[in-house]
């Protein structure tokens, strides 16, 4: 009898499996790592997808591993917003794999890659179904550790001195989550995400709490690279292969840091006036800060992780601002940017694999030569500047209208200036890369091989669907769950706990 | 008093991080650090007068040592060996690049 809650621990199953079967067999042949790779990601996206009608039919899902029964044991939960976090986690896995297969040629040792690829994934997954505090610390270390080797892959000298850089700064980050976790656990005598929740709404807030708090922002805020914690952000992600920055960018800094942010913040402690208020402070910071630090970069890599510090600002100001509309902006805005930043950070991988530079002044009239890269960095473009009806501009819409209807006009208006100035960066970007003059040296560049081309065309299209997601059936299957499962806020411990009754 | 040591214990690792110009010596903090931390999650657990927790039937369950923090700083130090391991690795092949431990003449990168 297969119930509908086993589909659950596979999502940290099959990437495990795949990265320890690769790191055995992965030498064996050439095409076993590009297999055992796509196959995996194949199986997830499906999951995924699988898992967000499971949740449809069947409300909240839930697993206790090695059958312990939660509060003693490690509970996995699938509710609105795992669901959401799976599918965009596993869809830019899918594609990124798609174009890692082309794109690796160039490095040896591909089912190295692979395997420490794989295990990121597993960390992140497992980040997001676990329902317990500190089986997500190791999930989130597992995560973390792997992309700081995947940041060093190429151990080249800026590869690596970014990869110490990262692996310092990440360190200390989880150390202040491990030691929020430990005073949290003082406190409460649980583990349980859940249990958790119900005691401290029993026993109230105090000082330990408030302690706990301010570590878990610092840490989790280092690992989502909010602005007083984003140094980093810009060396780590241009360093990175093409396909590990669109991961790192897309999907580990939201899995990791706004996700755990979200969750235990508005799940397990409970989010209260202060909190809300410094997580939009801070969220202001970063859009503003980001957006103002990309504009003056001339490395194509550099400018688009700069933007992400910027966009990650808008998550969290919508999601900070608290209101239902607000959560709903900020959770669509992370699902609209894990997928156009993943594409154009596969575009500056593609022109780097054509062309061999980053250089933005180096290039120039690369459109006629790369018709199908300049068309979807042109469409990525257009939909992180938030110009309609790409969905960059549907979410950057909702964020603003939330923070007006919530009275926070200067919010407001300062969301307003980054996309301004997000839109001129990106036509910055436009002008010298791929329109104006053809260099004289790229007369003989060539388009990159066709699934690197398939990959770039599939997330491109996500972008211009992606705008449908806010209207009628699909918002209503995916994105509303997960607000919901936010706004339930502290009562999400009663609901799971009751559900086990 | 014991847990002031625990955060001077933490401080003193921070503070190396921060100040020290020698990569290996950041390492070292990082390792101090982390086991501040783990000093602190066993410290917790502590009991005043407690005994070990085994359970039997002729035992009373009072005044025993909580042993979940136990296992899960055991956890924890596992993962801080993965990550030293990682930083040791990458320090090694920094000093074959570059020729030196001393991170102001390693900066390549700016920001």
């Amino acid at each position: 009898m297969i119930k509908a809650s086993d589909i659950i621990p596979f999502f940290v199953i099959i990437p495990l499996a795949g990265a320890f079967l690769l790191s055995l067999f992965g030498r064996r042949a050439r095409w076993v790592p590009d297999f055992a790779a796509m196959v995996a990601a194949i199986l997830l996206c499906y999951l995924s997808l699988l898992s967000a009608r499971l949740y449809n039919t069947y409300g909240l899902l839930k697993y206790s591993v090695g059958a312990w029964m939660p509060p003693v044991g490690i509970g996995m939960v699938l509710d609105g917003l795992t669901a959401f976090l799976l599918v965009t986690v596993n869809l830019v896995t899918l594609c990124v794999t798609v174009f890692s297969i082309n794109y690796m040629e160039k490095y040896t040792s591909k089912w190295k890659f692979y395997t420490l690829f794989l295990l990121m994934v597993a960390g992140m997954n497992g980040v997001i179904i676990t329902g317990d505090l500190f089986n997500m610390f190791v999930f989130l270390e597992i995560a973390s550790v792997a992309s700081y080797a995947l940041v060093a892959f190429g151990t080249e000298k800026h590869e690596l001195e970014a990869a110490f850089k990262y692996a310092i700064m990440g360190t200390v980050g989880s150390l202040f989550i491990l030691l929020a976790i430990a005073f949290l656990y003082t406190y409460t005598s649980t583990l349980n995400m859940a249990d958790m929740a119900n005691i401290l709404a029993e026993k109230g807030s105090s000082q330990i709490v408030l302690m706990a708090s301010v570590l878990f922002i610092m840490g989790l805020g280092l690992k989502a690279a909010l602005v007083p914690f984003h140094a980093w952000l810009p060396d780590a992600h241009p360093s990175a292969p093409a396909p590990i920055s669109a991961m790192l960018s897309g999907v580990l800094i939201k899995s990791l840091g706004v996700y755990t942010l979200c969750r235990i913040f508005f799940n397990v402690i409970g989010l209260t006036e202060s909190i809300s208020s410094i997580l939009m402070l801070l969220g202001v910071i970063s859009m503003v800060i980001g957006v103002f630090l990309a504009i003056g970069q001339w490395d194509f890599k550099r400018l688009l992780a700069y933007h992400s510090i910027s966009q990650i600002g808008y998550v969290m100001l919508g999601i900070g601002l608290g209101t239902p509309l607000g959560i709903l902006g900020g959770l669509f805005h992370l699902f609209n940017h894990s997928i156009f930043k993943s594409l154009l950070f596969l575009n500056s991988g593609a022109v780097e694999y054509s062309t061999g530079t980053r250089d933005l002044k180096e290039m120039g009239g690369l459109s006629a030569k790369m018709p199908v890269t300049s068309g979807t960095s042109l469409i990525a473009s257009m939909s992180i500047a938030g110009v309609p009806p790409f969905n960059g501009f549907w979410s950057k819409l909702l964020i603003i209208f939330a923070l007006v209807e919530a009275g926070r006009y200067g919010y407001a208006f300062w969301a307003v200036i980054a996309s301004i100035l997000t839109l001129s960066s990106f036509m910055k970007v436009m002008k010298y890369a791929f329109f104006g003059e053809l260099n004289r040296k790229w007369d003989k560049v060539k388009e990159v091989p066709f699934l690197m081309k398939l990959s770039m065309v599939m997330l491109a299209f996500i972008c211009i669907a992606g705008g449908l997601l806010i209207y009628g059936g699909i918002g209503d299957m995916f994105l509303k769950p997960a607000a919901e499962a936010m706004l339930t806020g502290t009562k999400y411990g009663w609901l799971i706990l009751n559900w086990l009754r | 008093m014991i847990y002031l040591l625990c955060l001077t214990l933490f401080c003193v690792g921070l503070y190396c991080i921060l100040r020290k110009r020698n990569i290996i010596k950041i390492i070292v903090g990082v390792i101090i650090a982390e086991y501040a931390v783990n000093l602190f999650f066993v410290l917790s657990a502590y009991r005043i007068n407690g005994r070990a927790p085994i359970f039997s039937e002729d035992m009373i369950i009072a005044n025993m040592v909580d042993p979940l923090p136990h296992a899960l700083v055991l956890t924890a130090i596992v993962i801080g060996l993965a990550t030293t391991a990682l930083l040791v690795a990458i320090a090694i092949r920094i000093y074959e690049k570059y020729g030196t431990f001393d991170i102001t003449k390693i900066k390549d990168l700016e920001g």
